[in-house]
């Protein structure tokens, strides 16, 4: 890295109160507090959000595709956690 | 420096990848082949050919330097706009290609290559930008010709990007697209104020209107059949429509926009084919076209010097933050001061 | 011809009428004040294009748009906004001499930026704690300016104490504008401003700042004549005219036109 560059950041913006924060994009800053501003400059110029987080983009651990089916495809077959999997004689309420 | 986990692309075959690796490199093709057949999104730390890869770092990263040189001829007239809802809205605008800007190089990096690197690129030539923005400014009217125009044909070519098969460009050219509808809206309506102005508006505002039209079909790039990159761009959805056709949108939408505007595009055979269904127009002259690629448009030098110049000179500005970010920054990354 | 005599040159005065049932020493305090944003938002303006990062681009932009909102809302209690900023002589400027100063290099800029916002906030803030002519606006950019505040600080924290260059450069561009903020608490008739207080205040947060970036607070005068300057009296520094001569020409060469 040359002394003149920044690290990449990711960022989260909350859009209105009551929604969780999604990620919207990333930006270079030189530090966290310069992150933030410069996620409300280029985020939320358009009224976008009401709230922001941002992370070192080396700070986050993602999933590998390669482990994909591991991962996610056991999920597949246990519809049982599904509340349409089970039956219930009509006409009853409040279930 | 390390992009992260999250973003860096997967293109390295296994390390020591050997004859029996041939089959788990065929399964991974297939794979990739399947998702982009089948409209799916390729995501960063999927496996993508080399091909493809380099192929959309080089597209992005041409858009993203487009963005950022093109900032310069429209501020060229920032401090000159002749109202204060005017320099309102050009600094709003000339602001957005920044951001956009930051946007796609955002989403190059996701390609393992780091904006620094690109940046580099475009300062010693090795990475294109637009040829449009090698023209010069030299009105008020051109402000708004830019808008009409230039914008017109980057929206064309910019909307069929929102399905590119690569899903970071495609969630950028969404931001993008839906930022840029007010850029060429500014631009018809700066037009509109000037053709029905003054008689020395107007004559500015046809003048503008003549300089622009024919550079903005050459956006378009090469016919199709003198297009490098098209069909293999198209076969992995990077590219949906091909050039001519694109060509032919734009000049079918504006043709009739210049009539409400009362102004006129400088191309006698620009006419209505009832039978096709669309307009017909003249011949470009391609040779100015490669010849402004090649590096003779009137402001090829300065447009690169002055984005040259504008990193050279902040230099010291970036090293600064950094080094303050060294001396204060906790493990966390949160400045102490 | 050079750039300065066009301005002079070409073009009516118009004294724009005062609006109407306006208390008038009001009137003239919304033409200081939205004289002074318009000023600083042409500066920044300047900046489109150079900015010493890209986010940066964006930053500085944020905030010209900001002032250049303010001074739209200020110079339309005066008056024609356009009438007022294209077709008054350099004599009628009402904005403080130290938003006219040039650019400079970036640490210049985050000087201006640091004096100026911090006397905005603060003036702003009197403003919207009151119930004078121009409470409204201020409530509204009150927000704006603390944010301009917040940037000009945390760049003079950066630049105060990055590198040996970043440092040298800070200071000069702190130095080199000193002299032009004793003006900015002369009193502004219709107010009703404690400008003591604002001083007092404003000393206290530049210096604050200004010590925990590493930086020496000058020592050096900030009023006197020809040193605070003129500006709320119409008398400007030289490289003024050039930027009127600049932002007002187009619209001068048309005179009348609609835009």
């Amino acid at each position: 890295m040359s002394s003149d560059t920044w690290p990449l950041w990711e960022v989260f913006v909350r859009s209105r109160r009551g929604l969780s924060h999604t990620h919207a994009g990333s930006l270079h800053a030189p530090d966290a507090e310069m992150a933030l501003r410069n996620a409300r400059d280029l985020y939320t110029r358009r009224m976008e959000g009401v709230s922001l987080w941002v992370v070192p983009s080396a700070s986050i651990t993602a999933s590998s595709p390669d482990e994909k089916d591991p991962f996610f495809e056991p999920a597949a077959d246990k519809p049982y956690r599904h509340p349409t999997f089970y039956e219930i004689p009509e006409g009853v309420k409040h279930l | 420096m390390t992009a992260g986990t999250a973003g860096t692309a997967v293109t390295a075959q296994a390390p020591g990848a050997h004859a029996a690796d041939a089959a788990a490199q065929a399964a991974r093709e297939a794979v990739f082949d399947a998702a982009v057949a089948a409209d799916e999104r390729i995501e960063p730390r999927d496996w993508m050919p080399e091909a493809y890869r380099a192929s959309l770092v080089r597209q992005i990263a041409q858009h993203a330097h487009s963005e950022i040189i093109g900032m310069q001829p429209e501020a060229n007239w920032i401090t000159r706009a002749p109202s204060l809802r005017r320099k309102a809205i050009l600094m709003a605008k000339v602001q957005d290609e920044a951001g956009h800007g930051l946007y796609l190089y955002s989403a190059a990096e996701t390609l393992g290559v780091s904006r620094d690197e690109l940046l580099d690129k475009l300062h010693t030539g090795r990475q294109k930008y637009s040829s449009i923005f090698n023209y010069p400014t030299l009105t008020w009217a051109d402000v708004g010709a830019i808008g009409w125009l230039v914008d017109g044909a980057a929206i064309t070519n910019q909307v069929p990007l929102c399905r590119c098969s690569y899903g970071p460009y495609a969630r950028a050219m969404v931001r993008v697209c839906k930022e840029e509808s007010f850029h060429q809206r500014q631009g018809y309506e700066a037009l509109l104020a000037l053709s029905r102005g003054t008689e020395a508006q107007h004559a500015m505002a046809q003048d503008a209107v003549d300089r622009w039209w024919w550079p903005s079909l050459m956006m378009f790039g090469p016919p199709d059949d003198e297009s490098t990159h098209t069909a293999q761009a198209m076969a992995w959805k990077i590219k949906r429509h091909s050039n001519d056709e694109l060509r032919q949108r734009f000049v079918d939408i504006a043709a009739p926009q210049a009539e409400t505007l009362g102004l006129t595009l400088p191309d006698p055979d620009l006419k209505w084919n009832e039978e096709r269904g669309h307009y017909d127009f003249g011949p470009i002259d391609w040779a100015e076209f490669w010849d402004v690629l090649k590096g003779n448009g009137p402001c090829n030098d300065q447009r690169i010097n002055q984005r040259r110049r504008a990193h050279e000179d902040g230099a010291w500005v970036r090293e600064a933050a950094a080094a303050y970010a060294r001396k204060h920054t906790g493990q966390h990354g949160e400045a102490q001061a | 011809m050079t750039a300065t005599d066009t301005a002079g040159a070409t073009g009516t005065v118009a004294t724009a009428a005062p609006a109407p049932a306006a208390d008038p020493a009001a009137t003239a305090a919304a033409l200081a004040l939205g004289d002074d944003a318009l000023v600083l938002a042409q500066r920044l303006g300047e900046w489109a294009g150079n900015a010493p990062v890209l986010e940066e681009e964006v930053a500085l932009a944020n905030i010209a748009l900001d002032l250049l909102g303010q001074a739209r809302v200020l110079l339309s209690l005066v008056g024609d906004e356009d009438e007022l900023a294209f077709l008054r002589e350099e004599r009628d400027f009402r904005n403080v001499q130290l938003v006219e100063q040039p650019n400079g290099d970036f640490a210049h800029t985050i000087a201006r930026q640091l004096y100026f916002s911090t006397y905005q906030r603060l003036l702003y803030a009197a403003l919207a704690s009151g119930d004078g002519p121009l409470t409204g606006l201020a409530a509204k950019a009150v927000k704006e300016v603390a944010y301009h505040q917040d940037h000009a600080e945390h760049w003079t924290l950066r630049l105060g104490d990055g590198t040996e260059e970043s440092h040298r450069r800070m200071q000069a561009g702190c130095d080199a504008l000193w002299r032009y903020t004793g003006e900015l608490f002369q009193p502004l008739d219709g107010l009703g401003l404690d400008t003591a207080a604002l001083e007092a205040a404003w000393l206290d947060s530049v210096t604050t700042v200004l010590t925990r970036a590493g930086l020496t607070v000058p020592d050096a005068p900030r009023t006197g004549a020809w040193r605070a300057g003129a500006g709320r009296q119409g008398l400007h520094t030289e490289s003024f005219g050039r930027m009127l001569a600049e932002m007002q020409h187009l619209h001068r060469s048309h005179p009348g036109a609609a835009w």
